[in-house]
């Protein structure tokens, strides 16, 4: 089998910090904008970044209703602002989402940027920048990691969402980045 | 935390990335940045153009002003503090602003020495014109660098002198041998070990943004092409005919950077004329922003 091909979407945000890691893990990677570009990929990363200008773009070129049909079929992983935006609800202040994840986002969760942190999970470094809070999972949802009680990393079958990032740590690759590949080459297989 | 993570005030930068900042003065202008998809907003009591205008001592913004467009807005949030002006950089911390920019857009408190921004949590943008000045600011501690330009024009010149003066410096400490390196660090006044970084990593070790005369999608792409991660635009949108259009245009060509079909299409829907903009050789000498701080 050839190596999957993993796309962030690079409208905007942390997109380039990804490459070491997918690649260290066994995948090729690619940074997509358009609707062309996404039928070349096998699974998108949503990447940090800021999820209301992320979705002003994506609402501006019409991407709407292809990402959807893209997530249904696709693994994806929502990074922060990614994870907002793959959230069944939004909160502080309401927004629209692609609901693929069950779970409910709270933006700003922890505060501004004062509180943003290095914590490690799992023994690895990743970063909380003006993070969200997801809470109120449904109960098929795997939580692999929590912060004050609040799931920070989740998987739903294809789909994994982390409040934190982990590509802006330079050992690769990072322990989501393997996990997130092993889903999506397990996904390609089934 | 170890050197294997990159520090958390350029995390925030990091995210930042293929985006627009825009100068906002009213909580409402911050809505509209931010409906028009803006990835931050810059919090001033007056634009750069009309500081210009308006002559005399420019200084931090109001707190309160600051704190209204704080609690407007879902984005990241920075204000201006005077070059050296340390005091107002501690007020600005103590609001809780999301980042600090140490601005020559402002008159200049200290003529000698930029704040030490080890100090703060709150992480600092500084501007530069080329590598040595870029350098010297990440040594004190800023967290992200932007293209000085010359504020408040809406001529697009300046930006691009020291884009390209900053890339061309970070070619030629690419090329160089190590022997070399310490003449250079001697003649841009540069730190040495940040200049070793420059040489292995092949750019800045932090982001490097533009700003300094952005009025229309053609010059976000311009500075995009050259170089540039974000692009900050200051009066170029609120002093536009249409400022709505104008902030959704410049984050559209912002995005497509690449892309003349997209940033054509972002420059025919702008609803109106730019700023009108200002030849630099108009400028009397102190009133060119770009010189202030060293």
């Amino acid at each position: 089998m050839p190596e999957p091909v993993i796309g962030c979407l690079a409208l905007q945000g942390c997109v380039d910090r990804h490459r070491p890691h997918i690649e260290a893990a066994g995948a090729s990677f690619k940074a997509v904008k358009t609707a062309k570009q996404f039928d070349e990929i096998d699974a998108f990363i949503l990447p940090g970044g800021e999820s209301t200008t992320m979705l002003k773009l994506i609402e501006n070129f019409d991407l709407w209703d292809i990402l959807s049909q893209q997530f249904a079929a696709k693994p994806v992983w929502g990074i922060c602002a990614g994870s907002i935006l793959l959230a069944e609800i939004v909160e502080n202040p309401a927004q629209k989402s692609f609901g693929v994840l069950p779970v409910t986002a709270i933006r700003n969760g922890y505060g501004r940027q004062l509180e943003s942190e290095i914590i490690a999970v799992d023994g690895y470094d990743v970063s909380f920048i003006r993070a969200p809070i997801l809470t109120k999972p449904a109960s098929r949802v795997e939580i692999l990691h929590t912060r004050n009680g609040e799931p920070t990393w989740i998987r739903d079958g294809k789909n994994m969402a982390s409040t934190f990032h982990p590509e802006l740590t330079f050992d690769f690759p990072s322990p989501m980045h393997s996990m997130f590949v092993e889903i999506v080459k397990k996904t390609a297989t089934a | 935390m170890g050197e294997n993570v990159i520090n958390i005030k350029t995390g925030l930068a990091e995210m930042l990335k293929g985006g627009v900042i825009m100068d906002v003065v009213t909580a409402e202008q911050a809505k509209v940045a931010e409906d028009a998809g803006a990835v931050a907003v810059m919090a001033l009591e007056r634009v750069p153009s009309d500081i210009r205008k308006a002559g005399g001592v420019a200084r931090m913004s109001p707190p309160e002003l600051i704190e209204e467009i704080m609690a407007a807005s879902s984005i990241p949030v920075m204000a201006k503090c005077r070059i050296g002006h340390f005091a107002e950089a501690q007020i600005l911390q103590h609001i809780g602003v999301d980042y600090i920019d140490e601005s020559e857009v402002l008159t200049p408190a200290d003529e000698e020495y930029h704040i030490n921004k080890h100090d703060f949590k709150v992480p600092f943008v500084c501007g530069a014109k080329n590598l040595g000045e870029a350098l010297r600011r990440i040594g004190e501690g800023a967290a992200l660098i932007r293209s000085k330009g010359e504020p408040g024009t809406g001529n697009i010149v300046e930006a691009v002198r020291h884009m390209r003066d900053i890339n061309n410096d970070i070619k030629r400490v690419i090329s160089a041998d190590d022997a070399e390196l310490m003449t250079m660090a001697r003649d841009m006044g540069a730190p040495f070990e940040l200049l070793r970084i420059v040489k292995r990593e092949g750019r800045l070790p932090v982001p490097l943004f533009s700003a300094g005369g952005i009025a229309t999608p053609a010059d976000a792409a311009l500075c995009m092409q050259l170089g540039a991660d974000t692009v900050f635009v200051g009066s170029g949108i609120f002093k536009s005919d249409n400022p709505e259009k104008f902030a959704k245009a410049i984050v559209k060509a912002t995005a497509h950077f690449d892309d003349p079909a997209i940033v054509l299409e972002a420059s025919k829907e702008l609803g109106g004329v730019a700023m009108r903009g200002t030849e630099i050789s108009e400028l009397d000498e102190p009133m060119k922003m770009a010189n202030r701080g060293w």
